[in-house]
């Protein structure tokens, strides 16, 4: 039989998520026993060319890139997973929330205490992402079956939580498992 | 004998004194009802509603009930446990709780409380308010993003501290701490030693050059649900 | 300049003798003098009565009517409410606003005129409607309201609005207003005419127990709403210990789609300061208070006017009705705009100078009310149906009514119906009944009880109005063919989000979330599930609601669920796609592609 395939991203997120989840140490190698990595930066696959049985979702959403691979993973996965703060509720980026985008870009390129930019343009080459006026948890955007809090998740809860979906028993996780911090 | 008042919570016959509130008692017997704007030596306030418990089948808070006898109060339902959930649930959206850098992390009655009812993550949508912070008094920080309006600075710098440095303005979503001058904590009389300050259950009011003093693991909630001690009585009483 | 402010300030102070519980009329006076409580204001205020300026401004940002900004000298507050929506108040804002050149919430340049929306100012009936500075316009629209502006920008004198007199003392030379009653059933105990004097000397020719006895024999129930029987509440009080005890009629009439306490008090002021006298005699009270609200400061000479002359009547003063020892007088305390001080808790609050938050119960106000004296808190008509008992026997009054519900109720009737206005009914009476002396055969729905009420569907209009089924403060808000209950339900949102006091987390923070759900389902964004999600919202936040705003506040919500719950499934739909159908890419995106000067490729 063929081993269920999980597939993770980091969108807007410092990839702090997917170091917890590579911390499950020895572990992984249990791991990749019970799953196929599919479309990871973990394996640099970049595209979706099988069903998966789970998503990772590192990272909020802050730009329509973001938006477009969330949408992507939940077309892609039977189980989509909220790992992290940021998932969850935008995260450190989410500060930004309270500040018009405009103003944001200009502290960022022109104003900033700290900038040099002699262009005194803000960036706008059609490669980059353009950023959405405020970050989102990545619940508003689609729908996520489960959420592990934590800047990053332990990796203990990030395992105990695999192993549960994996062998099919409900996800409950221990006082000392679920932290925001 | 008339000193004692006989009532129950959750099937167990619990012993107040005329004059207490239900949680008093109960936190006596060694019963935790969870609870966020109640606190010791402070007056009872009823504003979190975190303590709601039904007495003889009517919704009321715990923290300013008063015992009566031959009530029945229930406390650890699963109904109770669910709504109390909500209203945790409920402060986490309504303000901006960053708990991956606030220094008061690992002992932050709030997060403390989401920790014991296992909440994962807010069923409700995040409301991003726009909140200030005031960083002019040398020793003292308000973060306005992470205060719950539990007013236990406002009952502890009045009732405790003699002063007067905190009350609410405005009102409904817009309400919020506001300090006795004209905008600055810094020109008020606050000091850094005033219970005030060490009322605040979360990062909203901190002593400032503390940082993350404790080390993850050693802090006051990492191993241990809030209301822990409280329920330790019983455990050893019983 | 600053030395008038701080003179005229701390005059005003001296004027209510410093006392930091005259804190509602000194900012009030404040407010009216210079437009605005200043910061320097509350400095010399805070100064003047001994408190911290904090508690000043913690006062005066929770009234509507009170400003730490300056307003104009001319403050138009249209009435915004869901009835007025119904009478095109669209179309009147647009000419408000297109007159003056300002938005809702600003200030003319020139410093003179504002322009701001209000909740309901009890004249539902005679919708639009809008209060210039304390001045009541009615029925408006679009060519008056540009007039309006054309007069005030002549003559800045909201009292020369007033081209036509309504009837009864509307057209009084101390309320000269516009304003008409329109009473369209005169009932036998409410607003029958006066037999003025009868009742005290009724009440004073038996013991205060004999009156309490009265009182309950004629199985009267408070009819601001929750039904307390009144008799219990007196003898309460009246059995508390206190050196001073309070009456406090609760005029602060608030709950939308309710006037009839208005007209009360427009026309039978009398009936209202007897029953507060019978009260004060009964409980042992030398001092009533009305709480009026700031949206009826109209009417405040007018009742000055009843009471001085009351007072030389020897109805009130020293020794009332020639009962040696009984002294009982009136004064008349003003609100400012605050629906929540409607709640009893709240209005002896806002009564003490304080913010208008409710309090901890117990102790109830019978035991610590006012001042934490025992206080009985009464509602206009309640006070009014006293006066009735005691002048023709507790029999006379329940032979009206049914058995918990005994004798006639005021319905302030409003909205899509022929004949809006006051009714004073029998309880017990069908609401089908109702609706039919209303001209409201053909409503859709019907809110009883105004916003905290319930949405009650034509498969329930044979319910009866009474305490034990369909209770009501007054209001009756009939609803037609073309309305939709479901923006009924989330203008009701919107205007307890505005009122909620913010004390308790459940009210304060879950009607926002109530009201982001029930908009992401009128926006077509809905799913079956989010019905569950208003459910248990709903509920969350009236179980664990400090008062009684909190616990109706999801009755709109709550009660439309389950009586029109078809008009929500109509939007909701499931949906396989797994994407939140509430967000949408190309807003989210709109102004980086603004900024950018680019279309997203991901954005359709």
């Amino acid at each position: 039989m063929a081993k269920p395939k999980v597939a993770t991203t980091s969108l807007c997120g410092c990839f702090g998520c997917h170091m917890s989840l590579l911390d499950i140490d020895d572990r992984i190698l249990k791991l990749v026993e019970l799953i196929e990595f599919h479309k990871s930066p973990i394996n640099d696959i970049k595209k979706f060319t099988a069903r998966c049985a789970i998503g990772l979702i590192e990272g909020g959403c802050c730009n329509d890139e973001n938006v477009h691979v969330l949408q992507d993973f939940r077309k892609n996965c039977d189980i989509l997973i909220s790992v992290g703060d940021c998932a969850i509720m935008g995260g450190i980026p989410a500060m930004r929330n309270t500040i018009p985008l405009k103003e944001c870009l200009e502290e960022a390129y022109l104003n900033g205490p700290t900038v040099y930019n002699p262009s005194g343009q803000i960036p706008n080459d059609p490669e980059i992402p353009l950023l959405l006026k405020q970050v989102y948890p990545c619940n508003e955007v689609v729908k996520i079956d489960y959420h592990l809090p934590g800047c990053p998740p332990p990796a203990d809860t990030i395992w105990e939580a695999l192993v549960a979906l994996l062998t099919d028993k409900p996800v409950d996780l221990p006082y000392e498992l679920i932290k925001y911090d | 004998m008339s000193n004692t008042i006989t009532f129950m919570i959750d099937g167990v016959e619990i012993e107040g004194k005329p004059g207490q509130t239900i949680m008093q008692a109960a936190d006596e017997a060694g019963i935790y009802i969870p609870r966020l704007c109640a606190f010791k030596g402070l007056s009872p306030y009823g504003a979190c509603r975190v303590c709601t418990v039904m007495v003889n089948g009517r919704p009321q808070a715990a923290c300013t009930q008063p015992v009566a006898p031959g009530t029945v109060v229930e406390n650890d339902t699963e109904r109770l446990q669910h709504l109390r959930g909500n209203i945790v649930e409920m402060m986490f959206v309504e303000g901006n709780h960053y708990c991956m850098f606030c220094e008061k992390s690992g002992n932050c009655e709030l997060q403390a409380m989401a920790y014991r009812f296992g909440i994962a993550a807010p069923k409700y949508p995040y409301l991003f308010p726009e909140r200030d912070v005031d960083a002019s008094h040398p020793d003292i920080l308000i973060d306005r993003n992470r205060c719950i309006l539990c007013g236990r600075c406002i009952r502890a710098s009045s009732d405790l501290d003699g002063k007067n440095v905190f009350q609410f303005v405005g009102r409904g979503k817009d309400k919020q701490i506001a300090v006795n001058a004209e905008a600055r904590l810094a020109d008020t009389d606050i000091d850094v030693t005033d219970q005030a300050v060490s009322s605040c259950p979360v990062g909203a009011i901190l002593k400032k050059r503390v940082g993350y003093a404790v080390p993850i693991g050693e802090r006051l909630y990492d191993h241990k649900p809030i209301g822990s001690d409280i329920e330790a009585a019983r455990t050893a009483g019983s | 300049m600053s030395g008038t402010l701080e003179n005229t300030v701390k005059d005003i102070c001296r004027s209510h003798s410093n006392d930091r519980t005259r804190m509602m009329d000194i900012v009030r006076e404040v407010q009216a003098r210079f437009k605005c409580v200043s910061s320097e204001a509350m400095d010399v205020i805070a100064a003047a009565v001994g408190t911290h300026r904090v508690e000043v401004e913690s006062v005066v940002s929770f009234y509507t009517y009170l400003s730490e900004k300056p307003k104009g000298k001319v403050v138009i507050r249209l009435c915004n409410d869901i009835i007025d929506k119904m009478h095109g108040v669209e179309r009147v804002a647009q000419a408000f606003s297109d007159a003056l050149g300002i938005k809702f919430g600003e200030t003319t340049p020139d410093g003179t005129i504002s322009l701001e929306y209000t909740p309901c100012i009890g004249l539902c009936d005679q919708a639009p409607a809008a209060l210039i500075n304390d001045v009541p316009v009615t029925d408006l629209h679009r060519s008056i309201a540009r007039q309006i502006v054309a007069d005030l920008k002549k003559h800045m004198d909201p009292k020369r609005l007033v081209h036509r007199l309504g009837d009864g003392n509307n057209a009084h030379e101390l309320v000269q207003s516009m304003v008409v009653n329109n009473i369209r059933t005169e009932g036998p105990m409410v607003l029958s005419p006066v037999n003025r004097g009868e009742a005290i000397k009724q009440a004073l020719a038996i013991s205060p127990v004999e009156v309490i006895r009265a009182v309950k024999t004629a199985r009267l129930r408070g009819r601001g709403g929750a039904g307390f029987p009144t008799g219990m509440k007196w003898e309460f009080t009246r059995a508390a210990t206190g050196e001073e005890k309070y009456v406090i009629c609760n005029a602060d009439e608030g709950e939308p789609g309710t006037f009839k306490d208005r007209v009360i008090l427009t026309e039978r002021p009398d009936r209202v300061f007897a029953g507060m006298t019978i009260a004060g005699y009964a409980i042992g009270a030398k001092t009533g208070i009305v709480y009026l609200r700031g949206e009826y400061a109209y009417l405040r000479p007018y009742l000055e006017h009843v009471l001085e002359r009351r007072r030389n009547d020897g109805l009130l003063g020293q020794n009332v009705g020639g009962k040696e020892g009984f002294n009982f007088d009136i004064v008349i305390q003003m609100g400012a705009g605050a629906y929540i001080c409607g709640e009893e808790t709240a209005l002896i609050s806002s009564c003490e100078g304080l913010r208008g938050d409710p309090k901890n119960r117990p102790p109830f106000p019978a035991q610590k009310g006012y001042l934490d004296c025992p206080t009985v808190v009464n509602n206009v008509e309640t006070l009014c149906c006293v006066t009735k008992i005691l002048e023709r026997g507790p029999g006379a009054f329940n032979e009206y009514g049914s058995q918990g519900s005994a004798g006639t109720k005021l319905l302030s009737i409003s909205g899509d119906c022929k004949l809006p206005g006051v009714y004073e009914l029998p309880f017990g009476i069908k609401l089908s009944e109702v609706l039919k002396q209303a001209g409201a055969e053909d409503a859709i729905a019907v809110q009883v009880g105004g916003a905290s009420g319930a949405m009650v569907a034509p498969n329930e209009f044979e319910r009866t109005i009474c305490f034990d089924d369909l209770a009501t403060g007054g209001a009756i808000m009939v609803f037609g063919p073309e309305r939709n209950v479901l923006e009924v339900a989330d203008y009701f949102l919107d205007f307890f989000i505005e009122e909620s006091c913010g004390y308790c987390t459940p009210c304060r923070v879950g009607n926002v979330l109530l009201k982001e759900r029930l908009d992401r389902i009128l926006a077509g964004h809905g799913e079956p599930a989010d019905l569950d999600y208003l459910q248990d919202l709903g509920e969350t936040i009236k179980t664990t609601s400090r008062c009684g705003l909190g616990q109706t506040s999801p009755n709109p919500v709550l009660t439309t669920l389950k009586n029109f719950r078809s008009a929500y499934e109509a939007l909701v739909k499931e949906r396989d796609d797994g994407l939140q159908p509430s967000f949408d890419l190309s807003e989210a995106v709109g102004d980086a592609e603004q900024i950018a000067g680019h279309k997203s490729v991901h954005a359709d």
